[in-house]
């Protein structure tokens, strides 16, 4: 690993020109991990998304806007109509955004309470239901998709139960419809929502709601107007968490959704396999995603901001 | 790993003089027995690298490894994309005195015309499977797929794969493949946005297990995969459609500056040896392409319903289109996900 710093030895600890001399080196791990982890591979995608497709894979190292072209415009399936908006790939992330804010609103709506009532246990019994909330995380994601796949299955064990029950006489057919993708990411990416709201409302002083109630809040209004402002940070790095994996998601609609339509997900996976693929266009989408993803960020940043003052 | 089995065969071997060969294979797709017995027999030491897609075989040459090895293993599609690369060998029939087993209808095929670069080495095919307890009509026509009967709508998993899935519905119209002709093409978008609304999933390492577990009652599938879901108890039949079906082929070819061209011209004409191409069958399980190689099959695989289409019907290679035309199919196919 690059720039192992030296330990400071103990009696030069505490004085502030050690710190000084010792600081880059102290931060050279740090800036090489973002280096090479971070900025190196988003800046090799942003390049690819300028190059020239190589037919069959692959790209050639002349600079064009190829891709992006192919991602808003198009002329007809034959290419000698007249440009007009390609509406095809601003569907898929209409569908994919529709999907993952859909997905946030439920984990948020499931997970608020979940973590409310977490967070108002007793302190000693807390840590044990954060473990039960973990549990099912230990097992890799596409076991866990493939196992949904198995029970929701027409003749799986859910359908199989809620006929036993007298529910229903009809298996319910859930398997390959945006339903069970929807099932997919609720689950794949719930404990992403629970745990930031928990830390958040751990730290809630439960005072305010009584004193909110003294001053003739009813509930609602104390939700409202005194709890969630509080709690606020909490939910929006949920939100965050939740939405942006559930945006570029691939293994749910893929397994769950029988990988009828794209999702941008899986657009860009389709992009990189095989001979047929486009590596400059894969790239080219992924730009565009990471750019919608910046700006969400942006506009929650700058609200916060202004909260904050 | 490989390397070692080689070095211990070449310590076990006493005329090890007469040279060496470099195979570049796909991974578990040769057994081991039949390598000792080319090396038993000539002396000949033989090295196996591996890789795990025809993509990768051929980035892996063109970036230099091209010179090192005598024979790789690509598909059919992969063959022609070779020789149009330019990385082939060439040799001719007489210097293979087995060539003359080639099973007739693999002498010619459109990759590889007249077989100057490359043999047979298995071949396979790719069409649909149906569950019989769901639906026991006529399966003799991939109407099946692109036009389902009222029992299977909605319970059919197609693969995900472009090629496959474009191939068959040409063939189902009756039109070219890699053809440029408008109103063919508009007619296979059209039909296969149609087909779609009765399809339940795209998925192709799903495709056997979903007619196993009944998810689907019909699907797109590869023969192999059909055969292992009927040896998992499930009551499927494999079709041949009277439309055709699609054919894959790996072939070994001669590689391009060979370090070791006439061994490799050895190498490839024991492979064309009934006797050896069964070998390679039995333990591949799918089928030779050797005049005589049947009698030496284990009767599983010889008898084995998905491993012999009816003599009358026959399938098609997928072709490997221009990019220009292959823009054409990429964009049908990105119509129908979208």
């Amino acid at each position: 690993m690059a720039g192992a710093a030296p330990t400071p030895s103990p009696e030069a600890g505490g004085s502030d020109a050690t710190y000084a001399r010792l600081r880059r080196p102290l931060l050279a791990p740090t800036w090489t991990v973002i280096g090479v982890f971070l900025l190196l591979p988003v800046l090799l995608m942003v390049v690819y998304s300028f190059l020239t497709k190589e037919f069959r894979g692959g790209v050639e190292w002349d600079f064009t806007l190829a891709a992006y072209d192919q991602f808003f415009v198009t002329r007809g399936l034959f290419g000698d109509e007249p440009a007009q908006i390609e509406w095809t790939y601003i569907t898929i992330f209409w569908r994919s955004i529709w999907q993952a804010g859909l997905a946030t609103f439920l984990c948020l709506l499931i997970g608020f309470p979940t973590a409310w009532f977490i967070a108002t246990r007793p302190e000693a019994s807390r840590p044990i239901w954060l473990f039960l909330i973990t549990i099912p995380y230990w097992v890799n994601l596409l076991i866990r998709t493939v196992s949904l796949r198995f029970i929701l299955r027409d003749q799986g064990p859910m359908n199989d139960a809620l006929i036993g029950l007298g529910v229903i006489s009809q298996p319910l057919e859930i398997l390959n419809t945006n339903l069970a993708v929807q099932l997919g990411l609720f689950y794949s990416y719930l404990p992403f929502m629970v745990l930031p709201i928990y830390a958040a409302v751990e730290r809630y002083n439960f005072a305010l709601s009584e004193a909110a109630a003294d001053l003739g809040a009813n509930r609602w209004r104390a939700l409202f107007e005194v709890v969630l402002p509080v709690v606020r940070p909490g939910i929006v790095a949920g939100c965050i968490l939740v939405f942006v994996p559930a945006l570029g998601a691939f293994l749910a609609p893929d397994l769950l959704g029988g990988a009828k339509t794209f999702m941008i997900g899986s657009l860009i996976d389709e992009q990189f396999r095989g001979s047929q693929g486009n590596w400059p266009f894969g790239a080219a989408v992924s730009v565009i995603l990471m750019t919608l993803v910046l700006i969400v960020l942006m506009i929650q940043a700058r609200a916060a901001a202004r909260a904050g003052q | 790993m490989k390397r070692l089995l080689a070095l211990t065969t070449l310590l076990a071997t006493p005329a090890f003089a007469e040279g060496e060969l470099k195979v570049y294979h796909w991974f578990e797709y040769i057994p081991q027995e039949l390598v000792d017995k080319f090396t038993a027999e000539t002396g000949i030491t033989v090295t196996i690298d591996t890789y795990d897609s025809n993509e990768a075989m051929l980035a892996s040459l063109k970036a230099g490894k091209l010179g090192q090895y005598d024979v790789a293993v690509p598909g059919d599609y992969m063959v022609e994309i070779m020789r149009g690369e330019g990385i082939l060998g060439e040799y001719a029939p007489e210097e293979m005195p087995n060539f003359a087993n080639i099973e007739p209808q693999w002498l010619d095929v459109p990759f590889d015309p007249g077989r100057k670069h490359s043999i047979p080495y298995q071949w396979g095919s790719t069409a649909f499977s149906v569950n019989r307890d769901v639906y026991q009509g006529d399966i003799n026509s991939l109407g099946i797929i692109f036009n389902p009967p009222e029992e299977l709508k909605g319970k059919i998993n197609v693969l995900d794969s472009q090629g496959e899935v474009l191939a068959l519905g040409s063939l189902y119209l009756g039109i070219p493949q890699c053809t440029t002709d408008r109103e063919q093409l508009k007619a296979l978008n059209d039909m296969l946005l149609a087909a779609k609304e009765n399809w339940a999933s795209f998925g192709s390492d799903i495709a056997k297990d979903v007619l196993v577990s009944g998810d689907a009652a019909a699907g797109m599938i590869y023969n192999g995969f059909s055969a292992k879901a009927r040896a998992e108890g499930a009551n499927v039949e494999y079709a041949f459609p009277k439309e055709g079906y699609v054919l894959w082929m790996d072939n070994m070819v001669l590689l391009k500056d060979a370090p070791n061209r006439d061994n490799a011209i050895k190498f490839m004409n024991f492979l064309l040896d009934p006797q050896n191409a069964a070998a390679v069958t039995n333990y591949a399980a799918y089928s030779p392409g050797v005049k005589g190689a049947t009698e030496f099959l284990d009767a599983a695989i010889k008898d084995s319903p998905e491993n012999n289409p009816p003599a009358d019907q026959k399938g098609e290679f997928i072709i490997a289109c221009d990019a220009e035309t292959q823009a054409l199919y990429d964009a049908i196919w990105t119509n129908l996900k979208k």
